[in-house]
């Protein structure tokens, strides 16, 4: 019953739709979500600073924009409040990444991303929580307090990013940015029961985005529907002179390639994701899926992913040695939170070993070791060429796919504070995700079910290849189309 | 036992691109502190590098003048170490894959060719600059980012002068390429040098001491001078010398070591994974080798070959490119290219000097910053390089004396009048009548009965101060020799 | 490939991090239990693997010669902890 929604439960599809024929304006969508705001983050705390007068003058600008003519076909997401994960650089806007080690950092710029939003229209609100640094599954590792899941309190929202996914599965923002650098996109999305997409490596400008792994982050929306997913990309995605991993691929139309016909387009079904771990509940809804592309017309194809026992390892010895240079900037000399010391060594430590929570420190440390001298060819150099590997597999089963469907975790959201204790059974909650990123390819979460006590959302994995996105979102989409899940909105808050 | 010194040199050069080397930010010297700074030179959270394509163009360029390799893949590594002047806390820089490699550069040395190989010349990015106060120190960040080429000898030089001469001669070759201004009061050119001692004859090599951080050349040669023979008395009194790094104190003279460090260094060099590896096309590379100059040395060799000059002329032309450029084509078509770079070394450039130093004055005193100075250059002179050959052409042709040469010379820099029309106008064409001389040199032996009864006493010498007598007589028109000639024969007589 | 020799005092003074003697202690038993799991990649022959520094391959990715704006420098030293005369403040350096 669309007409019951309030509108900041519409998607982007629908508001735009309204927005242009004038039904509404950009400041009653803007309203609306801090409203909800106001109603539900004292539960939810997916936010962990917003500025309502910013936003409303931002949705003015846009009102006044379509007073004067300005079409959705000229500005994509004009009048529709966006939040964003707080990695990423908005100017005069905190940039905190989760931690304490920034303080009062204020972003004397705009990341790329931002940037094209701005230009679409979108009214750009919010720090969205994290984990500190992106270095986490649950969200629990941020300094600004834990993000609870909107369909279960008690449970974690998944993580990194898990208050962009939280925000949205809340109806607290339209849409909101996240950035996936294992599985840090997907994996809340499919926790909190929203669309989640990393995009392919090089396909989104990561200049603006606080790197924790440079050569595996991606930026990517989560939305509340597939359509919505495709506009977000549409907007973000390109070349940018500032970003020498970006890639000169054409941007298509996303939209347009929802077309609903995915008569035989072969999805794999990878046999080493069959693990033991897998909750059955999570299987069945998964096989479920299966069925259903079977049904829409999809072929099934069984496939092999050789290497994929590897990659929760290679993955751990990659990001964390990338992550140890990339973290090096956080000294207290230029910016961020300081603590004195009588020489810079000293002042180093203090401010580093005050400013980082254990898990930040405890991955530097690692990284640092695999890096440093001796161990350099024994961990890091061998992990670069096990990603050759799982690369590779991914490469050769795309010969004979589309696309490939998986779980995109093996388990609903667990508890707080469940794992937390046991940094490595968090690392392997991220198997499925994490190869995607090692190969550099594409991948979406979408809701595919629930679990029935308590009713938690499970979330579906397709993987596409590289640059193979408007395949990726035609298949999502004539399966959300098919099934009710989008539909489902988590129970009362307040 | 005698005993030898081994020596090495890193020497740092800053590109004179218009950019820095990963952001659009002013690559030049001077500017107020931290206002040629952006969030990626700042190492802001979130930036990204961008290498520059014409740091890497002028590196490429280097290479070639350098003798090097170019290796078909090259890439960037991140070095990580914490210093405040680092703004990333790791420095960009090419670690196992650098752009040029295994040259080397040949100079003139205690009279003969010497020839330093070079292992490579490799891109990175500069640092901050740090100031040092009673408590705290500052940084300013402008030259963080600038592209910085590393030039690593091999130990292949053996003295303080030797080091001194390939430093010369490697900032030649930079300067002529113009890859770099070479400034070195503005630290565009820094050294390390490491250096070790071993007895004469043997192959091994000692233990080696690094001196950091050198920036003049005169300092690095003294440096030496006084680092060799230090270690060479650790040796002799059966001492041990350890791997170590000494600072160079410029004002006391001496090394001093540096405050060792806990732990060695252990750099973590690893790929850069926010830049793509270099893979130079033919294509590029051959758009670069068009930027190939003549090198210093070539070019000397050359002007005492093809122009029969002494060396220290051909010496003059290779330092001060502009001049040997404005000499050369006239050279093409001189005579006497000789008797040209004569003009143009000890005439044009002297006068040229003189005038540029009354400009500063002047210039000075209405204000004008030393930047901002107007200075002439052998561009702007009043009178074209072609007249400089006339001039010397009537010299040769003893159309007029090299006295009235002078003041020829004099009229045309002031006021651009063709060599021909000034010796017309001002009579100034030398006296070759030779009844007209022999009555001059009559009237000079009857005035001066001194230096008469000196010649005819053997004292040959004295002829000059007749023939002085006989030039001044003619206003410096008769021709010397001539009157030489008849003087002596007259006084013979 | 060493497994959990980690000295995590040297290791934590290299990344110029200050543990306290408790964070220590977890952080070794921690790492641990990571490097033991990560052994698992030597199983894998990877003779002749090239590795993969990038997901996706390109090369010469570069920028022409040219001169932007940088910021302005109140925006530069806005989020500097300390300052002084245009500088960034540090504790005095000592070589």
């Amino acid at each position: 019953m669309p007409n019951a929604l309030s509108l900041n439960q519409l998607s982007i599809s629908e508001l735009t739709g309204r927005l242009a024929r004038r039904e509404i304006s950009a400041r009653e969508i803007t309203q609306a979500c801090l409203d909800q705001i106001a109603r539900v983050d004292g539960t939810v705390h997916a936010f962990i600073s917003h500025n309502p007068a910013d936003a409303l003058a931002q949705a003015d600008a846009a009102d006044r924009e379509l007073a004067a003519g300005v079409t959705i076909a000229q500005k994509p997401l004009l009048g529709i409040p966006i939040a964003i994960k707080d990695v990423l650089a908005v100017k005069d806007h905190p940039l905190n990444c989760g931690s304490k080690i920034l303080g009062k950092f204020v972003s004397p710029y705009d990341a790329t991303v931002i940037e094209k939003m701005r230009a679409a229209g979108a009214v750009i609100f919010g720090r969205l929580n994290m984990d500190e640094f992106a270095m986490g599954s649950s969200t629990e590792t941020s300094a600004f307090g834990i993000t609870r899941n909107p369909w279960d309190p008690a449970r974690i929202p998944g993580g990194s990013s898990g208050g962009s996914a939280a925000a949205v599965a809340a109806d607290e923002a339209i849409a909101t940015l996240g950035t996936d650098t294992g599985g840090s996109i997907r994996q809340p999305a499919a926790l909190c029961g929203c669309v989640g997409l990393k995009p392919t490596y090089g396909r989104v400008s990561r200049y603006g985005l606080t790197a924790f792994a440079s050569s595996l982050d991606q930026i990517g929306p989560f939305t509340k529907n597939i359509e919505d997913s495709a506009r977000v990309l549409g907007v973000i995605s390109g070349l940018d002179p500032k970003d020498s991993t970006s890639v000169d691929v054409p941007v298509p139309d996303y939209v347009a390639a929802l077309d609903g016909n995915i008569r035989g387009l072969k999805l794999g079904v990878p046999k080493e994701y069959l693990i033991g771990g897998l909750d059955p509940e999570v299987k069945a809804s998964v096989d479920a899926a299966i069925q259903q592309y079977l049904a829409l017309g999809a072929e099934i194809v069984d496939i092999s992913l050789p290497h994929t026992d590897y990659a929760v390892a290679t993955y751990y010895i990659v990001a964390t040695a990338e992550a140890s240079a990339n973290l090096a900037r956080f000294d207290g000399i230029r910016y961020g939170q300081r603590v004195d010391g009588a020489d810079p060594l000293e002042l180093y430590t203090r401010t580093r070993g005050a400013g980082f929570g254990a898990e930040v420190k405890r991955r530097i440390i690692l990284g640092t070791y695999v890096l440093s001298s001796g161990y350099y060819d024994a961990y890091y150099l061998r992990a670069q060429k096990v990603r050759t590997l799982i690369r590779n597999d991914f490469l050769a089963a795309f010969k004979q796919v589309d696309a490939i469907i998986t779980p995109t975790t093996p388990t609903a959201a667990f508890k707080i504070g469940e794992k937390s204790g046991d940094p490595l059974q968090m690392y392997l909650s991220d198997i499925f995700t994490i190869s995607c990123n090692l190969a550099g390819i594409s991948g979406i979460s979408l809701p595919c079910g629930f679990t029935t006590n308590p009713k938690l959302p499970i979330g579906l994995q397709l993987l596409g290849q590289p640059f193979g996105e408007a395949t990726l979102l035609k298949l999502a989409h004539a399966y959300e189309q098919s099934t009710p899940w989008h539909r489902e909105k988590p129970g009362t808050l307040a | 036992m005698e005993y030898e010194a081994v020596i090495g040199l890193e020497t740092h050069v800053q590109l004179n691109t218009k950019s820095k080397m990963w952001c659009g930010c002013a690559n030049a010297y001077g500017a107020a502190p931290n206002t040629q700074v952006c969030p990626v030179c700042l190492g802001l959270p979130g930036v990204l590098p961008v290498p520059n394509e014409e740091a890497l163009r002028k590196t490429i360029l280097t290479g070639y003048l350098l003798n090097c390799e170019i290796p078909r893949f090259a890439k960037f590594d991140r070095k990580n170490y914490f210093y405040p002047d680092a703004p990333k806390n790791y420095q960009l820089t090419q670690y196992d894959k650098p752009s040029t490699a295994n040259g080397f550069v040949e100079f003139e040395f205690q009279g003969g060719l010497s020839r330093v190989r070079i292992t490579r010349a490799h891109l990175e990015e500069d640092v901050g600059k740090s100031f040092h106060f009673d408590r705290n120190s500052g940084v300013d960040f402008n030259r963080a980012g600038v592209p910085l080429m590393e030039i690593v000898s091999e130990p292949d030089i053996t003295s303080a002068d030797m080091a001194y001469e390939y430093l010369n001669a490697l900032k030649d070759i930079l300067l002529y390429g113009g890859v770099s201004d070479c400034d070195m009061e503005k630290g565009m050119v820094r050294c390390d040098v490491n250096v070790s001692v071993r007895p004469v004859g043997s192959t091994g090599l000692g233990a080696k001491i690094e001196i950091k951080n050198m920036n003049s050349f005169s300092g690095v040669r003294r440096a030496l001078e006084y680092e060799i023979p230090r270690q060479i008395e650790v040796v002799k009194k059966g001492g041990k010398l350890i791997q170590s790094t000494r600072r160079w104190d410029d004002t006391t003279g001496i090394t001093e070591e540096m405050r060792t460090k806990e732990h060695a260094h252990d750099y973590r060099y690893f790929p850069e994974p926010d830049m793509m590896p270099l893979a130079p096309t033919e294509e590029w590379l051959a758009d670069v080798r068009k930027l190939v100059v003549e090198l210093p040395l070539a070019r000397k060799q050359r002007f005492i070959r093809e122009y029969a000059l002494p060396a220290a002329d051909a010496e003059t032309f290779k330092n001060d490119v502009a001049l040997g450029n404005y000499f050369e084509p006239l050279a093409k078509q001189s005579a006497n290219p000789k008797a040209l770079a004569n003009w143009v070394i000890n005439n044009l450039r002297a006068k040229l000097t003189e005038t540029n130093e009354r400009e500063k004055t002047e210039q000075a005193e209405l204000g004008i910053e030393p930047a901002d100075l107007q200075l002439t250059t052998l561009a702007d002179l009043k009178f074209p390089p072609a007249a400089l050959l006339e001039l010397v052409a009537l010299v040769e042709a003893k159309t007029i004396s090299s006295a009235a040469a002078q003041q020829v010379f004099a009229e045309m820099y002031a006021t651009g009048q063709a060599p021909a029309a000034i010796v017309q106008e001002k009579g100034l064409a030398q006296v070759s009548d030779t009844g007209a001389i022999e009555k001059l040199c009559d009237e000079a032996i009857a005035a001066s009965p001194g230096p008469v009864a000196d010649y005819r006493a053997g004292k040959a010498a004295a002829l000059n101060a007749l023939k002085g007598y006989v030039m001044k007589l003619s206003k410096g028109k008769a021709n010397p020799a001539l009157a030489g000639d008849i003087l002596e024969r007259k006084l013979k007589a | 490939m060493a497994a959990t020799d980690i000295d995590v005092k040297y290791v934590a003074h290299l990344a110029r991090i200050g543990l306290t003697p408790d964070e220590e202690a977890t952080m070794s038993a921690r790492l641990a239990g990571i490097l033991g799991y990560i052994e698992k990649l030597k199983e894998l022959d990877v003779t002749g693997v090239e590795p993969t520094a990038h997901a996706v391959p390109m090369v010469n990715v570069l920028r022409p010669d040219v001169v932007c704006p940088s910021l302005p420098h109140e925006a530069a030293l806005a989020n500097a902890p300390a300052q002084a005369n245009g500088l960034f403040l540090v504790p005095k350096i000592v070589e």
